[in-house]
């Protein structure tokens, strides 16, 4: 696969880094010239100077031919153009952005640019994950498939406490795809029982939740 | 949106032409530039002025972008223009947006994508062909 990333700061550094290691091409443009040799001393020619928001610079870093753009400088708005550009202009299929500021993902969004990735959200959901106050955790939204993947915590008295899985009434659209127990997690057969305190995934179509959680909650609650 | 000496000179012939004119600008010392010479305030003259970051959809309905007729993106950003300027014509469906980006090639672009663009890059080449002789 090749892979254009827009910005090489730790971020893109270290993706390039990855994707190089599994055998992607990868070219890296960045704008600043001290960090452009910087990084030119580790990678060489791998890494290009140039501002991406410009249509030359990203012509000559093969945006025509290219099947992946992942912009990742600290500018939401060079992040958002140069997506568009790519997408629109050069028809390059997939695109991925780094959303900086969380307020800004409202503007990615109206510019159809799809999907983004906000260090912000992925660090809040671990938060959630490590310390599950709200009990429903969303640990994964694709928006485009209008699939979500979740994770509920089962209380005592839960309707699905202490059935097996098969017999856990669930809305249509909706699948257990694995249970976390005592710290470990593992996807269940049809003869799992759900018991009070495990973590259950589940991963349904969008704007079920509400029709799900009662299902592991304490009916009182 | 942004007034700088572009902005603040287009900003003032409006005024001064009748039309009911808000400034966006993020930096409270550019209100000086619409001062008129006369001493008078742009807020005496009829003007507004609002001190914000555009890409801040607050400060955009501060300024009164929900009732604008006609939107002008005239930033030293060519990014800042491009994208708020996107964000105002299709969030705010503003009818008329207009936007000044230095770079010549993607103004071309975006103008052909349906965005009024201005590209005084592109001007200034025009002009200095001109005066060598060159057609364009």
């Amino acid at each position: 696969m090749y892979v254009i990333i827009v910005g090489a700061g730790k971020v893109g550094l270290n993706l390039a880094r990855e994707l190089i290691d599994k055998g992607h091409e990868v070219t890296l443009l960045e704008s600043d010239r001290r960090r452009y040799l910087v990084v030119e001393s580790e990678l060489g020619h791998v890494v290009q100077y140039g501002d991406a928001t410009e249509l030359w610079v990203l012509e000559r870093a093969g945006v025509q031919r290219t099947d992946l753009v992942i912009a990742v400088t600290g500018d939401d708005e060079d992040n958002m153009l140069v997506c568009q550009v790519a997408k629109e202009k050069y028809v390059c299929e997939r695109v991925i952005a780094r959303v900086n500021n969380p307020r800004n993902l409202q503007h990615f969004k109206l510019l159809g640019i799809q999907p983004v990735v906000s260090a912000t959200d992925l660090i809040l959901r671990l938060i959630e994950h490590e310390v599950p106050r709200y009990g429903l955790v969303h640990l994964l939204a694709l928006e485009e498939e209008r699939l979500e993947i979740i994770e509920l915590e089962v209380q005592a008295g839960a309707p699905a406490a202490g059935r097996r899985v098969t017999e856990v009434e669930l809305p249509q659209g909706s699948l257990v795809i694995s249970v976390l127990r005592n710290g470990t997690g593992f996807v269940p057969t049809a003869e799992t029982v759900v018991e009070a305190g495990d973590q259950v995934l589940l991963v349904l179509d969008a704007g079920l939740e509400d029709k799900i959680t009662p299902v592991f909650s304490h009916p009182a609650d | 949106m942004g007034a700088g000496r572009v902005g603040s000179a287009v900003a003032k012939r409006a005024l001064a032409a009748g039309y009911e004119v808000s400034v966006l600008d993020e930096d409270p010392l550019s209100h000086e530039r619409l001062e008129e010479s006369g001493g008078r305030t742009w807020e005496d003259a009829g003007g507004m002025f609002t001190v914000g970051t555009a890409l801040e959809v607050d400060s955009l309905i501060e300024a009164g972008v929900q009732r604008a007729d006609v939107f002008i993106a005239s930033t030293d950003g060519d990014n800042t223009n491009l994208t708020v300027a996107q964000i105002v014509q299709r969030r705010f469906e503003v009818g008329k947006v207009v936007c000044r980006v230095m770079d010549p090639a993607r103004a071309a672009w975006y103008a052909e994508q349906g965005l009024d663009t201005i590209s005084p890059t592109r001007h200034a080449i025009e002009m200095f062909e001109q005066a060598l002789g060159i057609d364009a």
